[in-house]
């Protein structure tokens, strides 16, 4: 199986900071952030980003839809 | 090459996985952080773009925290009365029977006030498909009993905990929805994990193909949250739902013809 | 000549609502109305027209089926009595918030409560002045006649679509159950989507092609500053009515000294008393508001230089006696008479009642 390489993209403003993205992800990418945007959440961000494979769980389950997801194959 | 290089590497076009559907609309979601209705939207929106039925698909909102689902799924909707939905939908299926035509609801609205329409709608076989957001509570006006509120579950209204002597049983309308011969695929979904919303998006996928097909009435219940209401964090919501929630609601399919 | 034939109102209903190209007839049965769907499942317009008629689980749903209907740019419509009626409010004033356009039939009973199946004028309040809550009307017709009750479907469908507004036809089981000579309307086809996206496109929820922004049939605005211009829009939209669709009928007014108003059943009564007064001596005419709302006031004004005093004859406690008092402003006695619970009242009793509310004698 080829293994993969990922990154996200959170859109901070709109990030409500309500972590079940922190939950999904499986190789534990994701923190919520020290500071807060504009509407006062600790939005989500790319903590440990070299372990993201891209598999998308976090945009599944993010209830406002502000991650993109992107995936490349490992060389 | 440092980590940001390579990120920024892999961050483009080509690469590009997992992004919000052009059916969803750019305004900012109302709900609360976590709340389930948002994940929800998203997979209505991500089936309507891939079957290419944005311009053939007509929703009908209810009354509850949902209301607005107009504001962010980019289609023609109608906003319906509390529990009516069905009633809109029923005739604007049968006026435009070419149309793929859903409700969306929530328990309070469809299992409480609006029992009888769901029921009708359902025992007709009306060619539409239900989406019925089932959080045990009513979120809109700030944490009411609802029908489906589980017992000894503490609400507004029930500050001592449900008591179903006085107020009856947490309601399984799912089930009792099975049970009538105008309904063709029933199924209980989820949205808490990816696995969860890969399914839930199959399931509706499915629904909006048996409206293609005419074959009759689709309903998928999502066993959902409410932070808000329940008074718990996002993540410790959804916790308390596959504890208490999913043993009374259990998860799957009853009814696929 | 059309096609002429001896009908009952509530058939005539049902047979104008085929003929006008009416999409959809949602309804539920209650006396003294269910012949119109029954006519309608009798005459299978699907097979005809392509009208789809379905009898509701309640006259919530039926109502809301038809604001489902209308939502979609089709001439819907449903019926009921007045305890049907009352469900209905919440979802007639969703229709006027919505700004939609459709067709309500009230075929009036006896209350209040479940009361009795005979013909009344008690719903008057209910039909002008709300019924449901907010600042809303509808446009109201009356019909009098078999005749009208064939006429006002397709007029109906007419003023809601002008003003985007649902229009009720306020009847009673008298008119209703009446057989009378009629001549019916010819077939008008039913719009075609093509139609529909002209007429309606800019708000019909028939599926958002990419060229345009969606379409949202809502009552809902959040936002009180936004709400309180709609309803200026929508207070506007009702001084138009009033400015250009007032429909009202004089019968022996010009010489008359002394005035019934009365619409619908009381009205054709009235016609009688008007004929048995004059052989008395009294000089009275017969003013029937045709649209209840809009309401023929300035008529009624403009008859204040020769009248010298007015008897509102209802099949109610007294309803319309208080928008004839506000046209009239005091200016000459305005009396009511009426029976209620169901009676219908006597030409007899209208003409004593004239003789003694407002001659004195
Ligand atoms: C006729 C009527 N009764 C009551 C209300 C108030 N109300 C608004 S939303 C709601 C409950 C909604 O709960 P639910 O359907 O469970 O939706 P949720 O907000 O939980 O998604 C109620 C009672 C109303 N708007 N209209
Ligand atoms: S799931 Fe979405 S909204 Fe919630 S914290 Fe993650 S990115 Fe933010
Ligand atoms: S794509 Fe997968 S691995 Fe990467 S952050 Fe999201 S959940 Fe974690
Ligand atoms: S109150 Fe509950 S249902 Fe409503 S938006 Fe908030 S979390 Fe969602
Ligand atoms: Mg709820």
């Amino acid at each position: 199986m080829a293994k993969f390489k990922g990154a996200i993209v959170v859109d901070t403003e709109k990030c409500k900071g309500c972590g079940l993205c922190v939950v999904a992800c499986p190789t534990k990418v994701i923190e919520l952030a020290r500071d807060v945007n504009g509407k006062g959440y600790h939005y989500a961000h790319m903590a440990n980003a070299d372990a993201c494979i891209g598999c998308s769980s976090c945009g599944l389950v993010c209830p406002d839809t502000v991650i993109t997801v992107y995936r490349v194959k490992a060389s | 090459m440092t980590a940001t290089t390579e990120i920024n590497k892999i961050i483009s076009k080509e690469n590009l996985v997992y992004n919000k559907t052009s059916v969803l609309l750019d305004n900012e979601m109302h709900y609360c952080p976590g709340c389930t209705h948002g994940v929800i939207h998203k997979v209505i929106a991500e089936v309507i773009d891939e079957m290419g039925i944005q311009d053939k698909t007509i929703g009908v909102s209810p009354v509850g925290c949902s209301v607005l689902a107009y504001n962010y799924i980019d289609i023609d909707w109608q906003q319906a009365a509390h529990g009516r939905a069905p009633a809109l939908a029923t005739a604007t299926s049968r006026l435009m029977p070419e149309k793929y035509v859903f409700t969306y609801q929530g328990d309070g609205d469809l299992a409480s006030i609006g029992c009888a329409e769901i029921i009708h709608a359902c025992n007709r076989g009306e060619n539409i498909v239900v989406f019925f957001v089932n959080n045990a509570i009513y979120g809109m006006t700030g944490g009411q009993m609802a029908p489906t509120t589980l017992e000894g579950q503490v609400t507004a209204t029930t500050p001592y905990g449900r008591d179903c002597k006085v107020t009856g049983f947490p309601m399984k309308i799912t089930e009792m929805i099975a049970m009538l011969p105008g309904t063709r695929f029933v199924t209980r979904q989820s949205a808490e994990t990816p696995g969860a919303v890969r399914k839930l998006k199959k399931a509706a996928q499915k629904a909006f193909e048996n409206t293609r097909e005419n074959k009759g009435l689709s309903f998928i219940e999502i066993v959902g949250t409410c932070s808000s209401g329940w008074k718990l964090s996002p993540v410790k919501s959804n916790e308390w739902m596959k504890e208490n929630m999913f043993p009374y609601y259990p998860l799957g399919t009853l009814k696929d013809e | 000549m059309g096609d002429v034939r001896l009908m009952k109102g509530n058939e005539v209903i049902a047979e104008a609502a085929i003929r006008c190209g009416c999409d959809g007839y949602f309804g539920y049965p209650i006396t003294p109305q269910s012949e119109i769907m029954e006519t309608l499942m009798i005459r299978r317009p699907q097979e005809e027209t392509g009208m789809v008629v379905l009898q509701a689980e309640s006259e919530v749903a039926a109502i809301n089926m038809v604001y489902g209907g209308a939502s979609c740019g089709k001439k819907v419509m449903t019926s009921s009595s007045s305890p049907g009626i009352s469900l209905k409010a919440e979802g007639i004033t969703y229709l006027a918030g919505a700004e939609l356009p459709a067709l309500i039939v009230n075929i009036v009973r006896g209350g209040p409560g479940l009361g009795t199946i005979q013909p009344a004028q008690s719903d008057y309040f209910q039909a002008v002045k709300g019924g449901g809550h907010g600042d809303y009307k509808l446009i109201v017709l009356a019909p009098a006649s078999v005749q009208e009750m064939n006429d006002f479907v397709d007029l109906s469908f007419k003023l809601a679509f002008k003003y985007l507004n649902p229009a009720m036809i306020l009847s009673d089981g008298v008119i209703g159950q009446m057989m009378e000579k009629v001549e019916l309307s010819d077939f008008k086809p039913r719009w075609t989507a093509e139609e529909i996206k002209e007429i309606s496109g800019s708000w019909a929820t028939v599926g958002k092609p990419a060229d345009r922004e969606r379409n949202i049939s809502t009552s809902l605005d959040l936002d009180s500053a936004k709400q309180e211009i709609f309803n200026h829009k929508l207070q506007a939209k009702y001084r138009a009515m009033e400015e250009n669709e007032v429909r009202f009928e004089k019968i022996a007014c010009d010489d008359a000294e002394y005035l019934f108003v009365a619409y619908g059943s009381s009205a054709r009564i009235c016609q009688k008393a008007v004929e048995q007064a004059r052989e008395k001596g009294i000089k009275v005419g017969l003013l029937r508001p045709i649209t209840l709302f809009p309401y023929p006031t300035k008529a009624i004004q403009e008859m204040l230089k020769d009248v010298k005093g007015i008897l509102s004859v209802e099949m109610s406690a007294g309803q319309m006696v208080e928008d004839v008092r506000l046209a009239v402003n005091g200016k000459v006695p305005v009396e009511h008479f009426g029976r209620y619970g169901g009676i219908i009242p006597t030409p007899e009793e209208v003409v004593e009642a004239l003789e003694q509310k407002i001659l004195g004698k």
